[in-house]
């Protein structure tokens, strides 16, 4: 996915955008061909996360939009408050990319596992959660987020090979979007782990859609596109406290229609074990 | 102090102790000893395009009543400080008309400095940025994060001024963490460093005027904390209280015979 980001963002600046990228020290053999065109708009803050965030919020002050790229923590909790106050309460077009979603960087130990990011970023106000499940998915997410600059958290897999949709989408904030038509009673919803889904399990037996951008602002929007359901699945790879589920738990909160909601998430016991990505997704990651 | 900034200065001052009176809040030392360098800032230096961002948010008192002065808010607005429902809050807020960035969290002004400053380099515009920092920050790595950075990049448009107060929230800077000496590390980090009397303005606006530096610029003020009331002065109490009505009577003429 961190390829077909920076093309898409090459491309967005090519056709008169102005972007700018930040990033700490990271993305060796992957922001080349944006900085080999864009090189004055590319900066590296060096191993500094919240000089990193604080300077990124001061470019995007100047009314332009910069995405900090960076690896799961480093771009989050490493410079929280950075976000919280100088990106998220001034209200500024950051996007904070991190890559590594989940157990993505697995045999690199907990240091480096993106499995509370969640619960951060989605308590901040202004901030959208951009978590795109497939190729097709991120592409939409940037054009929306380019067109509507402000704060917002993209997180992205490490893989590259992700299939496309069946037809091209459009993205917005708090809508679900249809994935795989199965039975129409069992519902699996999800934010940026559609294809783990697909692989598991028999597309036929279920309905899958995804919600790839949402936030503590599109409560309503996700409530009025998922009440008319009677089971939800939610599946993530991510703590359950603070996570995807809970916050779909919380828009049903907001009506009176009762859906039965089941939470799939990371089990807490991942802390202790390193292992490929697979592996601890197969022992710790939502179980069937 | 020629006459007419005499006049604004002991306004200000003035404006300062009767709000942190009325709004029975705190940081009264902190904005006393920045008075001379926003005004100078404000009234000799800041150009249209250029920004300003005061990092030591604690001292926004001091701002909103220079921002009184050059119009920027009412009298009416100003009185509301502190007060219930108002945006004119103790930390200073981007949400009051003429505050360039909010801050409050120590650390975070500098950084976003440079960004500013780093944005209009690249960009070949003629815009300066001017950051206020405390010494107390001077803890916070992010401030030395920025600095290298700022360095680096020979941000040559960026203007750091360092409050040296010498006093941070719980005692004298020497006791807690030691900084000096001040000048030799901010060299060793890059910078073209001068050092002034931060009540001075001919001093404060000499420097801030010295031109064709290559590299980020740090004005070292010497200041005093609580500087204009004799009570007030150096005392690390009037970093929290505010004053009764009798205290307050006894700064204001003060103020009024230092200032005449």
């Amino acid at each position: 996915m961190r390829k077909l980001f920076i093309e898409n963002l090459v491309k967005l600046n090519k056709r008169g955008k102005n972007i700018y990228i930040v990033i700490n020290d990271l993305g060796y053999n992957v922001v080349e061909p944006f900085s080999k065109i864009f090189p004055k708009r590319i900066f590296n803050a060096g191993v500094s996360e919240q000089n990193m965030m604080g300077m990124s919020a001061g470019i995007a002050s100047e009314k332009v939009q910069v995405f900090v790229y960076s690896i799961a923590n480093f771009s989050t909790f490493r410079c929280a408050e950075q976000i919280r106050n100088d990106v998220d309460y001034h209200n500024l077009p950051v996007t904070i990319v991190s890559v590594g979603s989940g157990l993505g960087y697995g045999n690199l130990g907990y240091t480096h596992h993106a499995i509370q990011d969640y619960a951060l970023m989605r308590s901040f106000p202004n901030m959208l959660i951009i978590s795109p499940g497939n190729n097709d998915e991120l592409s939409s997410s940037l054009r929306y987020i380019v067109k509507n600059p402000q704060p917002s958290y993209l997180r992205l897999d490490k893989d590259e090979i992700f299939q496309k949709n069946k037809r091209k989408i459009s993205i917005k904030p708090g809508k679900i979007i249809k994935l795989y038509s199965g039975n129409k009673k069992k519902i699996i919803l999800t934010t940026g782990n559609v294809q783990e889904i697909a692989k598991k399990i028999n597309t036929k037996n279920y309905s899958i859609y995804s919600l790839p951008i949402w936030g503590k602002k599109t409560k309503n929007e996700t409530l009025n596109s998922i009440k008319k359901f009677n089971e939800i699945i939610t599946v993530e790879d991510h703590f359950h406290d603070g996570g995807f589920g809970s916050w779909i738990n919380e828009c049903l909160k907001k009506s009176n229609k009762k859906v039965n909601v089941c939470n799939k998430y990371i089990s807490d016991k991942v802390i202790s074990y390193v292992g490929s990505k697979k592996y601890l997704m197969k022992k710790f990651g939502p179980k069937r | 102090m020629n006459k007419k900034d005499q006049k604004f200065i002991k306004r200000i001052r003035t404006n300062i102790l009767k709000l942190t009176f009325s709004a029975k809040s705190s940081h009264i030392g902190s904005s006393l000893s920045i008075v001379e360098i926003l005004y100078t800032l404000y009234f000799n230096i800041l150009k249209k395009n250029d920004r300003f961002i005061l990092s030591k948010g604690h001292a926004a008192l001091a701002l909103y009543c220079i921002l009184y002065e050059k119009g920027f808010i009412t009298y009416n607005v100003l009185n509301t400080y502190g007060q219930d429902g108002t945006r004119l809050m103790a930390h200073v807020s981007h949400k009051v008309k003429g505050v360039e960035f909010s801050t409050g969290s120590l650390g975070h002004g500098l950084p976003v400095a440079v960004g500013k400053a780093l944005y209009f380099k690249t960009n070949n515009k003629k815009n300066k940025v001017y950051v206020v920092i405390s010494d107390g920050e001077l803890n916070e790595g992010s401030t030395w994060e920025s600095l290298l950075f700022a360095s680096h990049h020979k941000l040559h448009n960026l203007n750091i001024i360092l409050d040296n107060n010498k006093i941070q929230s719980m005692g004298p800077v020497k006791n807690i963490i030691k900084l000096e000496p001040l000048k030799n590390k901010f060299e060793s980090f890059g910078a073209k460093v001068f050092r002034c009397n931060g009540h001075n303005i001919k001093d404060l606006k000499k420097k801030l005027l010295i031109k064709n530096i290559k590299k980020p610029k740090i004005i070292i003020a010497d200041t005093i904390k609580g500087k204009g009331v004799s009570f007030m002065e150096n005392n690390n109490l009037w970093h929290y209280k505010n004053p009764n009505i009798k205290q307050l009577n006894q700064a204001l003429k003060e103020i009024n015979k230092n200032y005449a």
